[in-house]
């Protein structure tokens, strides 16, 4: 009943998906990429945001952890990189990162592949090589202790913090309790439960991390916004029946359920550990996203309560609206009514069809934000380009 | 039909799931728990029991707030009658 299956990778860990991906290593050669998946049906292709331009520290370790993340993540058989060949992240300064990236990765660089037309010729015949070769290859079963399921929550209503989360939150119990490993971000949201959170730690250390990313969240929030930090918590919150700053993130914190937090990890970091693991990540959706799946999250469960279409390439994400009038409205985005909990459905009830629908997307059936082409891949940076 | 919605056990308020006028019962599981003693909002909380100064308001099964007054079972709970303390630290 439970049984999933997926592709086994080099390295031990398991992809639900087997897609061949394009690549550009900086936003100068979109263009590129995007001929690539035009002309190869069935290419997955990211829209690069950055790649350049950014040289502190903290920007650079970021762009290439999630930049590595993409190229290592576990539902992606295959690559298609495409570089410009002057950017910072280069195709020879990823060259660590895809050598030992444990799957063919093939590489063109459009300076000296033959400017922008023949690199695309170069790479689209790359790709449709590559991809008849992964299409080709069969499923096999997989363990729970290798899936790794990221929760996210955005454009939330007042009802998306008491059904959609909860109902998320459910389902990431179950996860850890199959010994599989549930993981969430949006620190910014996190604010003013920090001492729950440090609660279910479980060592001091993991608590003292908690703490710390959590009074970071909360400084970072007040420089940028000043005086008006107190609107995190908004008149529309209240207006909503949210009481407390505490109210609202206990509302978002919900979706990782209940179990011990067994470790915190940086943006776009890989966890070591197993079972529930926080992200100290941005608030912001897209952002959020990325850093989630370059820490090699296979799935995403998101909750919406305004409603949002937004996928990630290469990640299936299902869709849960927090109440019915969403899900009608947008009909073909939404995967879950967890509206349902408001008309006399139960949580356990709900939850086992999430677990129903989850296994589904697991073994290949494609979610909404798969089937439309919903794929966003935005990244954070913490200084403006120069 | 249920118009309040209980997150966790331990909560001591429920959720609104539709405006409850003044004297309306109260529907968790299908169960009439009281009546309303006030107008509860859609998507605010109702009081599930007798709540005293400065006791926790749970939600969650954890603490949302405190109250600053005594709540009757059956009030309206929102920024008139609890505090937060996280933010104003």
């Amino acid at each position: 009943m439970n049984d999933i299956s997926g592709f086994i990778r080099p390295d031990g860990r398991v992809g639900i998906r087997n897609h061949l991906l394009v690549m550009p290593t900086v936003s100068c050669v979109n263009g590129v990429a995007q001929r690539i998946a035009r002309d190869v049906p069935g290419a997955v292709s990211v829209v690069n945001p950055h790649g350049c331009g950014r040289g502190g520290p903290r920007d650079l370790e970021i762009l290439f952890r999630i930049l590595s993340g993409l190229i290592r993540h576990p539902n992606v058989g295959g690559v298609v990189l495409i570089g410009l060949g002057c950017e910072v992240s280069s195709i020879a300064n990823l060259r660590p990162v895809v050598q030992d990236a444990g799957k063919p990765v093939e590489m063109f660089n459009v300076q000296t592949d033959g400017g922008s037309l023949e690199t695309a010729r170069k790479g689209a015949e790359a790709a449709r090589r590559m991809l008849a070769e992964l299409q080709g290859r069969p499923r096999e079963p997989i363990a729970w202790e290798k899936i790794m399921v990221a929760m996210e929550c955005g454009g939330s209503d007042a009802l998306s913090g008491v059904t959609a989360n909860v109902a998320l939150g459910a389902v990431a119990d179950w996860l850890v309790e199959k010994g599989a490993t549930v993981i969430f971000g949006e620190n910014t949201e996190m604010i003013g439960t920090a001492e729950v959170l440090a609660r279910r730690a479980k060592n001091e250390l993991v608590a003292g991390q908690i703490r710390q990313m959590v009074s970071r969240a909360e400084k970072l929030t007040r420089e940028i916004v000043g005086e008006l930090a107190s609107l995190v918590i908004s008149p529309g919150n209240m207006d909503g029946g949210i009481s407390t700053i505490a109210e609202k993130s206990m509302g978002c914190i919900v979706k990782g359920g209940t179990t011990t937090i067994h470790q915190v990890v940086d943006y776009g970091e890989a966890p070591t550990e197993r079972g529930l693991i926080l992200q100290d990540g941005p608030g912001y959706d897209c952002d959020s996203m990325a850093g989630l799946a370059a820490s090699g999250a296979q799935l995403m469960f998101f909750s919406t309560g305004r409603g949002t279409p937004v996928g990630f390439p290469a990640m299936p994400v299902i869709k849960v609206a927090s109440n019915t009038g969403v899900y009608q409205a947008m009909r073909d985005d939404m995967d879950v009514n967890a509206g349902v909990l408001t008309q006399g459905a139960s949580l356990p009830a709900l939850r086992d069809e999430m677990i129903r629908q989850m296994i589904r997307v697991i073994n290949g059936e494609q979610t909404k934000a798969e089937t439309n082409g919903m794929d966003v891949f935005s990244f954070m940076t913490v200084h403006p380009p120069f | 039909m249920d118009n309040i919605l209980v997150v966790h056990p331990r909560d001591n308020v429920g959720i609104a799931l539709k405006t409850i006028a003044a004297g309306e019962p109260v529907i968790a599981q299908g169960k009439e728990l009281f009546c309303a003693l006030e107008e509860i909002p859609v998507s605010h909380k109702v009081a599930l029991a007798d709540i005293a100064p400065d006791e926790e308001i749970i939600k969650y099964g954890e603490p949302i707030a405190v109250s600053t007054q005594p709540i009757q079972k059956g009030r309206w709970v929102h920024t008139h009658n609890l505090a937060s303390g996280a933010w104003k630290r």
